[in-house]
């Protein structure tokens, strides 16, 4: 009887844990578009920004936002990373976030395909907004993936060369330069050694793990093709790529080594405090995007300062003025109830041509619209109106997204790392491996 | 505490009245028994079930589906299987780190906990103010203790290297080397050292003290009273140290992911992404692989198979260790 007893336990035990795993599967929660945008309700907004004149320029564009709608009230959530969004709307409930944002470009191929975030095309056509008037391209471009347009630009970012203009004029150098040749011996005359052979300060730091260095940022002067026509991985077959790490070990060999750099690097602050390496003078030239601008004047800069477009490769110099773009993106979680009242925050945070200026000149980004861009109410600075040029720059581009969202450019960071530490002997058969790298793994990504 | 049950050789005479009165008097009394049986094992039953029976079951069903947690599991097969053991190139590093800082790691953690408790069990004065100074250390939080050793180690500003640099020694690159990430790691881990001295000394305070009397008249060396009083005695001890530290060290995360960050200068903001194994994979360990598989990338099915590599690894090391041939069980006499 005993023995019966747990013959018959066992199976009930495991299909209750089949039953508890079925039940841990199923989709966490499905929204809904059905709700009444005039009718009372309170949005629950997630954002990233957390300095406090940002929170305090996203907090001022809501209180108009409610004015205008005097039936929604927004809860507003800062600092909220890419990571906990994605873990808080998969795990579904009452508390997750209506409207989200995320900081980085790199995930929107996955927050469409994965159904995430909700498509915004039926919205647009509902209020018969043309969204490739109204956006610039490759912002468009970066919003969607495989035609669900999950997300928009909530302002941009352009990508640039800041330079020390009294290290530039103690060096006899007159302007910024505009091919890498020029680049390179700019840098070269720039560096600064000590006497035991020391960098104390470097023309231009090539590392990829300095602050926004990121390998795809730099590699945006090239103009590379990542994905063929079947989406799979190129970097090998794409011989800009291979141009783009011998100028950077070019770089980086002239100005005393990647070591010696590294050991610079490793001296510096963090990338948003006083302790920065550019503000410290321990950089002359330094990439950055258009919000270091309004940083530098708020820590009192003791030198003076100005931004030009990142030089280009020297068989592509008609394409100077062009710069890597990214930006904040926001978008309807899918699992909100309240989509129709959602919609009317994005569209208002994301179309609104004043809203769209006011909050890109209070937190000093690129403005995401066209005609935001063509706005003679954006602040007049030639340092920020540089940036503006980039992002409308014809040639300036972003990442392609993709359904395993950041992945492959993580995989391309790390290729990077290992190549200029010179652990890659032989690059094109490095670039193949990494192309069969980011195939297997996007193929991992498919259902 | 001890239950007398009713065997079946003792209620076979009851048997001549089947069915009838006394059957059933001894059938109600083995139910009652196994209720109480039962309801005494109840919290450790729901416990493993929950904890442990369930996370495994589930772990072991979502290594063979594609899933990414938003929509509905499909059957891939050994698909995860393959891709994570043939096709990512981090697993290997990652195992390697794993397996490298549970060698060496605990070793010299138990080397070092076993020496300091002898050292403060032997001292005569400042006994307390060395075993608090010892054990505090252990209170730190990982996160700032790590935090603490890379500006400790920095090799630009580290006060460590500028004092080498005093006495004609160009120190290394510490966290920023992969040669010297890991053992940078173990050097955390080392001053950390306080939860074995603490057992270790209360251990060795436990060998009977005629023992070394003993030997002390047979005219035993420091050595030969170590080998034939001292360590018989905590071999138990040591035992429970090296098993709790592998499993310990097989989940390491914190202090590895930190210092890593750090070390690597590059800025988290709300659109980044941790990248953990700074400088060149050296500091990336097996969870840290789990984690950023499973809950940044998505990939339930990968993930789910690292963590079972990593439960199998943990079993067999523990299972090798509690073998009585291994040396850390004592012979029964």
């Amino acid at each position: 009887m005993a023995g019966w007893r747990i013959r018959s336990c066992v199976p009930v035990a495991f299909g209750a844990a089949a039953a508890l795993l079925l039940a841990g599967c199923a989709n966490p929660s499905t929204g809904s578009a059905t709700d009444d945008p005039t009718k009372p309700v309170t949005l629950k907004f997630w954002h990233g920004w957390s300095d406090a004149n940002e929170v305090k320029a996203i907090n001022a564009s809501i209180a108009r936002f409610e004015k205008l709608h005097p039936n929604i009230k927004v809860k507003s959530t800062g600092n909220v990373s890419d990571d906990t969004i994605n873990q808080a709307l998969r795990a579904g409930g009452s508390d997750t976030p209506d409207v989200v944002t995320s900081f980085t470009t790199n995930n929107v191929g996955q927050y469409c395909s994965s159904g995430m975030w909700a498509d915004l095309d039926p919205f647009m056509k509902k209020d018969g907004i043309d969204k490739a008037k109204v956006f610039p391209k490759t912002l468009l471009d970066y919003t969607q993936y495989e035609g669900d347009q999950c997300a928009l630009p909530l302002l941009a970012d352009a990508y640039g060369l800041y330079y020390n203009k009294d290290d530039f004029k103690a060096a006899g150098i007159a302007s910024p330069p505009k091919t890498m040749s020029e680049f390179q011996a700019d840098a070269v005359k720039l560096t600064q050694h000590a006497k035991n052979g020391a960098i104390t300060r470097a023309g231009f730091m090539p590392n990829f793990r300095l602050y926004q260095n990121s390998p795809d940022r730099m590699l945006a002067q090239w103009g590379p093709t990542y994905f063929d026509k079947q989406g799979k991985a190129q970097l090998a077959d794409d011989p800009k790529v291979t141009q783009f790490f011998k100028a950077m070990n070019d770089i980086s060999s002239a100005e005393g080594g990647h070591q010696k750099l590294e050991n610079l690097r490793a001296g510096f602050g963090d990338e948003f405090s006083d302790g920065n390496g550019f503000l410290q003078n321990k950089l002359a030239m330094h990439l950055d995007g258009e919000w270091r601008g309004l940083m530098l004047k708020d820590a009192g800069a003791k030198f003076h300062w100005g931004v030009a477009p990142l030089p280009v490769p020297d068989d592509q110099a008609d394409t100077y003025g062009r710069g890597y773009l990214t930006g904040t993106v926001t978008g309807i979680a899918h699992s909100s109830t309240h989509q129709n009242a959602a919609w009317e925050l994005v569209k208002y945070l994301t179309t609104n041509t004043d809203q769209v200026v006011d909050f890109a000149n209070d937190i000093h980004n690129v403005p995401s619209t066209n005609a935001a861009l063509a706005s003679p109410k954006l602040t007049p600075d030639p340092n920020f109106r540089a940036f503006i040029k980039i992002a409308q720059n014809k040639y300036s581009s972003a990442i392609p997204p993709s359904e395993n969202g950041g992945m492959y450019i993580t995989s391309f960071q790390d290729f990077s790392y290992s190549q200029e530490e010179g652990g890659e002997k032989n690059l094109r058969a490095g670039l193949k491996k990494l192309d069969k790298q980011i195939d297997a793994d996007n193929l991992q990504s498919e259902s | 505490m001890a239950v007398s049950l009713p065997t079946a050789a003792g209620a076979s005479p009851a048997r001549s009245g089947a069915g009838t009165g006394p059957d059933m008097t001894l059938k109600r009394k083995r139910n009652k028994h196994r209720l109480k049986v039962l309801g005494f094992l109840s919290p450790w039953l729901i416990g493993f079930s929950v904890f442990f029976g369930y996370p495994l079951i589930a772990t072991v069903y979502f290594s063979f589906m594609h899933y990414n947690q938003i929509e509905q599991p499909s059957f891939v097969g050994l698909r995860n299987w393959k891709y994570v053991l043939t096709q990512m190139p981090l697993f290997g590093p990652a195992l390697w780190n794993t397996v490298w800082l549970v060698v060496v790691m605990v070793a010299l953690r138990v080397v070092f906990g076993l020496g300091i408790g002898m050292l403060v069990t032997k001292i005569k004065t400042g006994v307390g103010l060395f075993r608090t100074a010892f054990y505090l250390p252990y209170l730190a939080p990982p996160v700032a203790a790590t935090v603490a050793f890379v500006f400790l180690l920095n090799p630009s500003t580290g006060p460590v290297n500028q004092v080498l640099g005093w006495i004609g020694i160009n120190g290394p690159t510490w966290f920023n080397d992969p040669h010297w990430a890991k053992p940078s790691l173990v050097l955390l881990s080392l001053w950390g050292v306080g939860d074995l001295m603490v057992i270790f000394m209360a251990s060795l305070l436990d060998v009977p003290k005629e023992q070394y009397e003993a030997a002390d008249l047979d005219g035993a060396g420091a050595v030969a009273k170590f080998r034939y009083v001292t360590w018989p005695t905590i071999t138990p001890i040591v035992l429970f140290a090296v098993v709790t530290g592998v499993v310990q060290t097989m989940q390491y995360y914190t202090q590895a992911l930190v210092a890593g960050k750090i070390a690597s200068g590059v800025s988290i903001g709300p659109g980044s992404v941790i990248q953990p194994g700074y400088p060149d994979h050296s500091t990336l360990t097996v969870p840290q692989l789990v984690y950023q598989l499973g809950f940044q990338n998505f990939n339930t099915g990968a993930a789910c198979v690292l963590s079972l590599v990593l439960f199998v690894i943990a079993m067999a090391v523990t299972l090798l260790l509690m073998r009585k041939n291994a040396g850390l069980i004592p012979a029964e006499d």
